[in-house]
């Protein structure tokens, strides 16, 4: 158990547990390879973006009228959402002190910052979920009209993609729990980060596009 | 006694079967990927082979209407998601890490992901005949046809057409991934990226087309899914949706995706005609600038498919469809200067390279045709269409596939083909493609609109139609020779030995079929054909050279 010098550990001999690193100095094989899976990620978070404008685009209004209540649709930041915002940012910074402290080889900074985001990541979704119903309870579904089906279609997505994350972040916390990275091996810790950071640009968007952009009133008012 | 660790090589005590069920070796991934292929190809062609009965005479002869329309609409969707893509992917699974002299592909557990995956989506597709309404939308499955409503497609069927092509689409996302870390992290010492095999460049830009198209026919068939079972408005007008949208969105992936189903076919014919014709590539860095440029170009032509809807901007459009015959141009002078005053041999994989030229260049050409706005009002939706683009996938890229089947089968089994029956594979495969589809250019001039089971037996159109359906079974008639083949050659088929067709890539190096992770040693990679190289005297003294051991194994 000497920690002076640099102990081989398995991983150094197993013909498959090299496959992960580049001795050339670069970018790694898993980093690499998430990026370009979030690049397909932006692209997917595109598609339903372009289906978000075309159709307020097309809208004569917006928010439209709920054909129930005969008003139209209103959000609100309060209380949930905007608290709900602030915590998903921040915990893109304890993902981040994660990764800095695991580089150092700080295992008990990497475990605090990895639990903390963890436990965001999923306070989030409990958030989100409380959210929903209460929506629902105002009559806003996924079924009314153009304004529900956009509205939940991009932020039940979003979720998914948190809930993907904090499964990523589960997955990370176990193995950093049982020691398994150190400041040579740590590419997964390095990989889900880039996610989860991904993940929360996305909301930023969303929710500047779904809660602060304007809307537009209808033509001739 | 625990502590003995078993080496790769040795052999295991699974069962072949379990061992290729569990495999994460890439040649067994890529030929399991062509058995795959293979079989949903068989599929879709007697579902072909259905349309193509139906529509010999005018009337209903065998099936209804509804029928038809399943008939077409699996057919497509069988040739393109589980045939031609995927064995393109097959094909770039096998050869490419190969190629580029790496053990494997970046993350060999992913890729047998990308595979599995493809065989669940199939058997989805097959279960939705037992649904009481296949899919019947056409594989473009355009709304409001493809919503659930009357007149449109009612019941499950549909939905496991949705989740199916969700499934390849996220094969491919993994599948482009892979290939993009394997082709910039594992190339061998030497291996830069421009003496890459032009097999590799394509693959390359393949994956990327994969990488950032797919996501959003992803994301509109998840949308089509939401109008479909929870009350959506995306795409349905009675709700507020925008049915152009929905084209918008497909589009904006199958545009490229008709890229993707050529790109690699192009590739391995650039791999044969330089061998059969004992003669580089002419103009190697040309074909890489060209096909980097269709790539490019092929995100911005999407809506050429939807001149006649009236909401896409019909002078741009236009222009970016011509502008990409220019890359595709350079490709065939690229290929014919390969052959010029070169040493050809007729071999099968000539034969096949030769298709792909001919009938590319027609299906090249004709869309060209139909990329002229007024032109593309007077044939949409007609059979001029569908001649184009058969040209283009069929003798495209299906003749590209039996290029490479013909090249590769001896480095994949060992084995050789017969020369004798790939040349009346060929023969037949030939005509009966051009009696088929040639008469289809002057049907869609003479008005035949495209997905009717009926037709006027008085609208001048019996004659070419009973051609085109003889034709059909011509070319189901050319799978006997290929079977055959295939057959005999696996049972009896004459030892292939390392490099049966004095090759110039990598693969060709190493035994037939190559060994699990590949390589003991490489040759020094000097130029795009280290075998040539090799051959010829000028690297001897480097061909023994072990490569070092943190280099052919640490990534």
């Amino acid at each position: 158990m000497a920690t002076d010098s640099h102990a081989l550990t398995p991983e150094d001999h197993s013909p498959v547990g090299g496959l992960a690193h580049d001795e050339r100095g670069g970018i790694s094989n898993v980093v690499l390879g998430m990026l370009l899976f979030i690049t397909s990620e932006v692209m997917f978070f595109a598609g339903l973006f372009a289906a978000y404008f075309n159709v307020r685009a097309n809208a004569p209004q917006w928010p439209p009228i709920n054909a129930e209540t005969g008003e139209a649709f209103h959000l609100e930041i309060l209380p949930l959402v905007g608290p709900a915002t602030v915590l998903l940012i921040l915990s893109s910074f304890t993902c981040q002190f994660a990764v800095w402290a695991i580089r150092r080889g700080d295992r008990t900074a990497f475990l605090r910052n990895i639990g903390v985001t963890f436990a965001i990541g999923v306070t989030f979704l409990i958030m989100q979920a409380i959210d929903y119903t209460l929506l629902y309870g105002e009559g806003i579904t996924l079924g009314s009209g153009t304004f529900g089906t956009t509205y939940f279609t991009l932020t039940g997505f979003h979720g998914a993609h948190v809930f993907g994350g904090a499964n990523m972040l589960g997955v990370v916390l176990y193995r950093g729990l049982a020691g398994q990275f150190s400041a040579r091996h740590h590419d997964a810790v390095e990989a889900v980060s880039l996610y989860w950071h991904f993940v929360d640009v996305v909301w930023i968007l969303l929710f500047s596009l779904l809660y602060l952009l304007p809307g537009k009133s209808p033509a001739g008012v | 006694m625990a502590t003995t660790a078993l080496h790769p090589a040795a052999r295991t005590y699974r069962s072949t079967l379990y061992e290729w069920v569990t495999t994460t070796d890439h040649k067994k991934i890529g030929v399991m990927y062509l058995i795959n292929s293979f079989l949903f190809f068989f599929i879709g062609g007697l579902l072909a082979l259905g349309v193509r009965s139906e529509l010999a005479q005018p009337g209903l002869q065998f099936v209804t209407d509804q029928v038809y329309n399943e008939l077409f609409t699996m057919h497509a969707t069988f040739m393109i998601f589980l045939f031609i893509i995927p064995i393109l992917a097959g094909f770039g699974n096998f050869i490419v890490p190969l190629h580029i002299g790496a053990p494997d592909v970046a993350f060999p557990r992913i890729n047998a992901l990308s595979l599995w995956l493809l065989p669940m989506a199939g058997l989805l597709l097959l279960l939705s005949f037992f649904t009481g309404q296949a899919p019947a939308a056409g594989w473009t499955s355009y709304s409001p046809l493809a919503q659930d409503r009357p007149l449109g497609a009612v019941g499950p069927g549909q939905d496991l057409w949705i989740v199916a092509v969700v499934l390849v689409g996220t094969s491919s996302i993994l599948g482009a991934v892979n290939f993009l870390v394997t082709i910039f992290k594992m190339r061998a010492p030497g291996m830069t990226l421009f003496r890459m095999p032009i097999m590799v460049w394509t693959v390359l830009v393949t994956s990327v087309l994969g990488l950032l198209a797919t996501p959003v026919l992803t994301s509109a068939l998840i949308m089509l899914f939401i109008d479909r079972n929870y009350g959506g408005a995306f795409f349905d007008p009675r709700n507020g949706g925008d049915a152009i949208l929905y084209q918008n969105v497909f589009w904006f992936y199958s545009h490229p995706a008709v890229y993707i189903m050529v790109l690699p076919a192009m590739g391995i014919i650039s791999e044969v005609l330089p061998v059969f014709s004992r003669k580089p590539l002419f103009g190697y860095k040309a074909f890489v600038f060209a096909t980097a440029a269709i790539g490019a170009l092929g995100f911005s032509v999407w809506a050429h498919h939807m001149f006649t809807t009236g909401a896409v901007y019909l002078p741009f459009f236009s222009l970016m469809t011509f502008l990409i015959a220019v890359p595709t141009g350079v490709k065939m002078f690229n290929w014919i200067f390969t052959m010029w005053r070169g040493k050809l041999r007729l071999s099968t994989p000539l034969l096949f390279a030769l298709g792909f030229l001919s009938m590319f260049l027609i299906g090249g050409i004709n869309g060209a045709f139909s990329a002229a706005v007024p032109v593309d009002f007077a044939l949409h939706d007609t059979y001029w269409v569908v001649a184009h683009l058969h040209y283009v996938l069929f003798g495209g890229s299906v003749f590209g596939v039996m290029a490479g089947l013909y090249y590769w089968f001896p480095k994949m089994t060992g084995r050789m083909l017969s020369e004798g029956l790939g040349k009346i594979q060929f023969v037949l495969m030939f005509i009966g493609f051009n009696l088929t589809f040639f008469p289809m250019h002057q049907l869609g001039l003479a008005g035949m609109p495209r997905r009717i089971a009926d037709y006027s037996s008085t609208a001048g159109w019996n004659d070419l139609n009973l051609l085109a359906t003889i034709g059909g079974f011509t070319i189901a008639a050319s799978m006997v020779p290929l079977l055959w083949n295939i057959f005999v050659s696996l049972r009896s088929g004459k030892p292939a030995g390392d490099d049966p067709w004095e090759a110039n890539t990598l693969e060709w190096a190493t035994s037939s079929p190559p060994p699990p992770y590949n390589f003991d040693h490489l040759p020094e990679i000097r130029s795009e054909r280290p075998l040539f190289d090799l051959r010829h005297g000028h690297a001897a003294p480097a061909a023994t050279a072990v490569v070092p051991q943190s280099a052919s194994t640490s990534h």
